[in-house]
């Protein structure tokens, strides 16, 4: 179970989770639920630079598009293929098994604590 | 009221408009509408009008008899992708001119269109199987538009850094206009090469389009081409004749990424330009970069496969500027239409067409070349090209004479083309045209067809050889019988305007006339083709002339385009209108649309069409337009405003007080205004566009003025404009007159293949306005506004009325909020909507433009009774959701989470839910007269999108 005390997160709803010069990146369980029922994810490719605040994929409910923006500065080292078969897992484990992709860079957006994001969310996180 | 018709189209009668006006405290609608629009804007009363004093429905029929007898009928060969068909009679009878097919909406509410959406799937995969593509949707505009929307497909697909798109020289001449006028809108340079002669391809392109066969009739292998094209790092569209392709190889199979073209001669009668439906086909992997409505299949909450619209997050109504397209409205019963001419004839009845066609014209050239005539290619499939040094009038005008309609393509040539209708007679008298010699030792009266065999100079490797249309549904609908009962069982599978009210928010869904529809069967307006003489036509153009007129008239603008084929289209002519004239003013640098962040999403997507970047603008907490944030958007971006788009009364149904503050405040710094007239029902008599400091509009002829919108089309989105902007209204290369009403010439680019569009469908509207007059127009507005309010007043002690404007009125429609009732009860608003269903209703507009609403707009056609059945309805779902938060039923088990009920689900033996079968199908005792059943069970959204299926699944998946 991720401790979510341990996350790093960002105003547009996505949580970061480093180790060493990798970021592991995934969107909240808010932001999933107010997307809905996730159909499809459209990531970046392994190797692609992405820079911090810049959109860099996208995320299909049924009923609405949200972007995905790099929250990290740096090169794409591992996406989440198991998403391509079942994108749902983003809304059943949004912290887990619904990670998105790991970025190896360190400069980034502004970042948030736990309180922080839950302060930001209004206490609805 | 005035006119004999106007109490047969408004439904609220005099005396229930009394009981209702007492109500809502007002002595007169007259009294109330002035109430509700601001005083600022209301319209001084004219001196005089153009449009007549109301006639009755016999008047009506007599003079529009009259305008068809001054069309000449002619025999139409002119091709260029219109041609003429023998519409099956089954068909035009049982959906043409049946209202449970053309008064249906589009199929937002899948439970309740399973009908409309099967139809929609088999053209999906009628369009699959014949173009050897994966993935087709459910209906483009027009086949020109569709060209235009494969490159902008091939644009957002191709990896190539480059803005350079290749056009086939040989292409269809009012696709290459269309494609002139798009393409300089957004940036992309065309290059237009002779393929089919081997021209080399530049190597840099993002995309090639090839036409095939070619509008000359030439029928050649076009893979070079694309291979061609896909080693530079492009795409290749291919804009491809439907009935060609039963005999020549698909597109697919010759590497197409994009496949595009017309439907129309599969049943669909030309209509001097429309409405056919066009149609998009993509390889796989490119599915979720089709523009338009994508019809999938997916399965309800009994695990039953069901239909439903896919993908919508492509589209504008949800991604806004980021769309694909802005299409809304499509041509979903001009696309049922041929779908079923599909499934009627078969895959062998097709071909057999297809091959009589191509044998005839093989019998036509040989008769040509007999006559020593020369003929330009060998290898074709219904089309001739003739070359008749300096004479082609003189053959043009020989065959007109005879009734037959040639294409002049140059004064040194000549196009013939055949079609499913031409006979060996008709062979004959055109070949005599070019001149028989004076001993001829042929049977001038007919051309023998026999012994002559299709495609005798095409490659053989060009031969299509593969199966398609395998599909049972294809196979078992051939006796009329059959097809009768096929299509009376997906018609009664569907909820129409002839079963109950259908109130949806802006959708206008008012009466559509028997009277009104009679005259779009005839042949005088029916079989005509959009670039026949001028002389053969007198009778449409009048009827054009007139409704340019009266439209202009009563929407305070100067000039009328009636060329757009939906509102999406009108949208964009105007803000290509707007973007002319800056570019004409030197002010090449204004590029900046203002939008409000309820505009419909059209609107954005358009803006992104025409070039412009959208800015967005905030709404105020009532739902207007934030003047203050206006101001601030407009200072910020002063030297580079093009316009701002405004929905007046506000997509909210709220007549915005400060709309003049608002125009000007844009005038003032330059930019135009553009009135999104969508809304038009709630302000037609009283106010004019062109009054409140708008310069252009699109109208919404399937919403305001009567045309039904027949499932998801066909529309008309007519553009209107001032003055100073009538120069920028779209033209068209082959328009029988270049004047429009009051003398004025367009110049803008064409954004439809036929010179005035959806011609066919304009006698709709036409009789409409001839049998309301003006005050039978506003009579109509008024009843709108009146039951809008009374649906307000009665149902706001239930559910929160959002947004009203002066004096606590709403327009023509309100929102109820259903927010607090989720709060309250956990009942969501599309537990709401699928509840309505149970209680024979078509829910109205959920969650737009606020999310957990709804949006209601009754119109003036629905009587009391209804509008008091559905407010009975409403007032009895929220008694069920208050008792779910009582605990009476629990969160997961009660009537409207299970909704809507299917009579198999009440028929099973174990019924195990908390409430009785009784309440659940017949929660209101008058429905056990008039019960609409669903045919399926709430759909399963996320699983159909996550498992895409766009064609018509094995008849074992519904055992």
């Amino acid at each position: 179970m991720t401790d979510l005390n341990s996350l790093s997160y960002t105003e547009e709803h996505e949580w970061i989770e480093r180790s060493g010069d990798v970021a592991t990146v995934g969107i909240t369980d808010y932001a999933a639920d107010k997307l809905g029922d996730v159909v499809f994810v459209d990531l970046p490719a392994v190797g692609d630079t992405v820079t911090a605040g810049d959109v860099c994929g996208e995320i299909e409910s049924t009923k609405s598009v949200g972007e995905l923006y790099a929250p990290v500065t740096g090169e794409v080292v591992e996406v989440n293929t198991a998403l391509d078969d079942d994108p749902s897992v983003i809304n059943s484990d949004a912290f887990g098994d619904g990670w998105l992709l790991k970025i190896r860079g360190t400069e980034s957006v502004a970042l948030l604590d736990r309180a922080g994001y839950e302060a930001f969310t209004g206490g609805a996180a | 009221m005035t006119g004999a018709f106007a109490s047969r189209h408004i439904g609220i009668s005099p005396d229930a408009q009394r009981r209702m006006l007492d109500g809502l405290g007002y002595e007169s609608i007259d009294a109330l509408v002035k109430a509700a629009v601001p005083a600022s804007i209301h319209s001084a009363p004219r001196a005089s009008s153009s449009i007549p004093a109301p006639a009755t429905e016999a008047e009506a029929l007599a003079e529009l008899r009259a305008l068809a007898d001054q069309n000449r009928p002619a025999r139409a060969m002119i091709g260029l992708g219109y041609y003429d068909t023998f519409t099956p009679s089954v068909i035009a009878r049982n959906v043409l001119e049946n209202p449970s097919w053309y008064t249906a909406y589009t199929p937002y509410q899948p439970e309740i269109s399973q009908g409309r959406l099967e139809a929609l799937i088999n053209f999906q995969t009628m369009v699959t199987d014949l173009t050897g593509l994966a993935t087709a949707n459910a209906s483009m505009l027009d086949e020109s538009t569709a060209v235009a929307e494969g490159m902008l497909l091939a644009r957002r697909a191709s990896k190539a850094k480059t803005n350079v798109f290749v056009v086939d020289a040989d292409a269809l001449p009012q696709t290459k206009a269309v494609l002139r006028s798009r393409a300089s809108a957004v940036g992309v340079h065309l290059e237009e090469l002779a393929l089919a002669d081997g021209a080399t391809l530049p190597d840099e392109l993002f995309g090639v389009f090839v036409q095939y066969p070619g509008a000359s009739g030439r029928v050649w292998d076009p893979s070079g081409v694309i291979d061609a094209a896909h080693v530079a790092g492009g795409l290749a569209v291919v804009a491809a004749d439907l009935l060609a392709l039963t005999l020549l190889r698909s597109p697919g199979s010759l590497g197409a990424d994009v496949a595009v073209g017309t439907t129309q001669r599969f049943g669909v009668p030309m209509g001097f330009g429309g409405p056919h439906a066009g149609y998009m086909a993509v390889r796989q992997g490119l599915e979720r970069q089709l523009p338009g409505r994508l019809v999938g299949v997916s399965q309800d909450a009994d695990g039953h496969p069901a239909y439903r619209l896919a993908l919508q997050t492509r589209e504008q109504h949800i991604r806004r500027e980021k769309a694909t397209s802005n299409i809304c409205t499509a041509q979903v019963l001009l696309a049922v239409m041929a779908a079923m001419y599909a499934v009627y004839h078969g895959p062998e009845g097709l071909r057999a067409i297809a091959t009589d066609i191509a044998r005839k014209t093989e019998a036509l050239a040989q008769r040509l070349r007999d006559y020593g005539q020369s003929v330009h290619h060998d290898a074709f499939f219904d089309t001739l090209r003739v070359t008749v040094p300096g004479t082609a009038r003189t053959v043009i005008e020989r065959a007109r004479a005879k009734g037959y309609q040639l294409f002049w393509a140059d004064e040194a040539t000549v196009g013939i083309s055949v079609d499913e209708t031409t006979t060996a007679e008709d062979l004959a008298i055109v070949a005599w045209a070019f001149g028989a010699p004076e001993a001829d030792e042929h049977d001038v009266r007919s051309v023998p067809v026999e012994g002559f065999a299709p495609l005798s100079g095409v490659d053989a490797a060009l031969r299509r050889v593969d199966e398609y249309l395998t599909h049972p549904v294809f196979h078992a609908h051939r006796s009329e019988t059959a097809m009768m009962r096929y299509l009376k069982l997906l018609a009664d599978r569907d909820y129409a305007l002839d079963r109950g009210m259908i109130p949806l928010g802006s959708c206008t869904m008012k009466l559509n006339a028997s009277t009104e529809m009679a005259a779009i069967s005839w042949p005088e307006f029916a079989r005509v083709h959009p670039f026949a003489p001028e002389e053969d036509v007198h009778g449409s153009l009048a009827m054009i002339e007139q409704l340019e007129t009266w439209l202009a008239e009563v929407t305070g603008y100067d000039s009328v385009s009636l060329q757009p084929n939906a509102g999406s289209q009108g949208e964009l002519a105007g803000l290509l209108a707007i973007r002319g004239y800056h570019d004409a003013n030197g002010d090449t640098e204004r590029r900046v649309c203002l939008i409000p962040s309820s505009a419909h999403g059209t609107n954005a997507a358009s803006a992104v069409l025409a070039g412009m970047t959208v800015v967005v603008v905030a709404c105020d907490e009532a739902g207007n337009v934030d003047l203050d944030d206006l101001r601030a958007k407009i200072a910020a971006h002063e030297s580079e405003l093009a316009a701002l788009m405004i929905t007046y009364p506000s997509t909210h149904g709220v007549y915005e007080q400060d709309v003049v503050a608002i125009t000007q405040a844009v005038h003032d710094a330059g930019g135009q205004v553009y009135v999104d007239g969508a809304n038009l029902n709630a302000l037609l008599g009283f106010a004019r566009f062109g009054e409140l400091g708008g310069d252009v509009s699109h109208l919404n002829l399937h919403k305001t003025f009567a045309i039904p919108h027949g499932g998801g089309g066909p529309g008309i989105g007519p553009v209107a404009a001032k003055a100073h902007l009538a120069r920028h209204l779209p033209s068209h290369p082959l328009a029988q007159r270049a004047d429009h009403a009051g003398g004025v010439r367009f110049e803008g680019g064409p954004v439809s293949g036929a010179p005035y569009g959806s011609a066919g469908v304009l006698p709709i509207s036409w009789a409409y306005v001839r049998m309301m007059g003006s005050e039978g127009l506003a009579e109509a507005t008024g009843a709108a506004v009146l039951a809008a309010n009374h649906l307000a007043a009665r149902l706001r002690e239930h559910f929160p009325v959002l947004y009203t404007g002066e004096n606590g009125l709403v327009a023509h429609e309100c929102i109820l909020d259903l927010r607090p009732l989720r709060e309250q009860t956990g009942i969501t608003v599309d537990d709401v909507a699928k509840r309505l269903i149970d209680y024979g209703f078509h829910a109205p507009t959920m969650s737009f433009p606020v999310a957990g609403t709804l949006m209601v707009e009754p119109t003036e056609s629905e009587d009391l009774d209804e509008l008091e059945r559905f407010i009975e309805a409403m007032i009895a779902i929220k008694a069920e959701a208050v008792a779910v938060a009582a605990g009476e039923w629990p969160a997961d088990d009660n009537p409207l989470v299970n909704a809507p009920h299917t009579a198999a689900s009440i028929a099973r033996d174990d019924w195990t839910h908390p409430y009785s079968r009784e309440i659940a199908v017949y929660p209101v005792h008058t429905l056990v007269r008039a019960k609409y059943w669903p045919p399926v069970r709430r759909i399963d959204n996320a699983y159909g999108d996550r498992n895409l299926v766009c064609a018509c699944p094995p008849v074992e998946a519904f055992a």
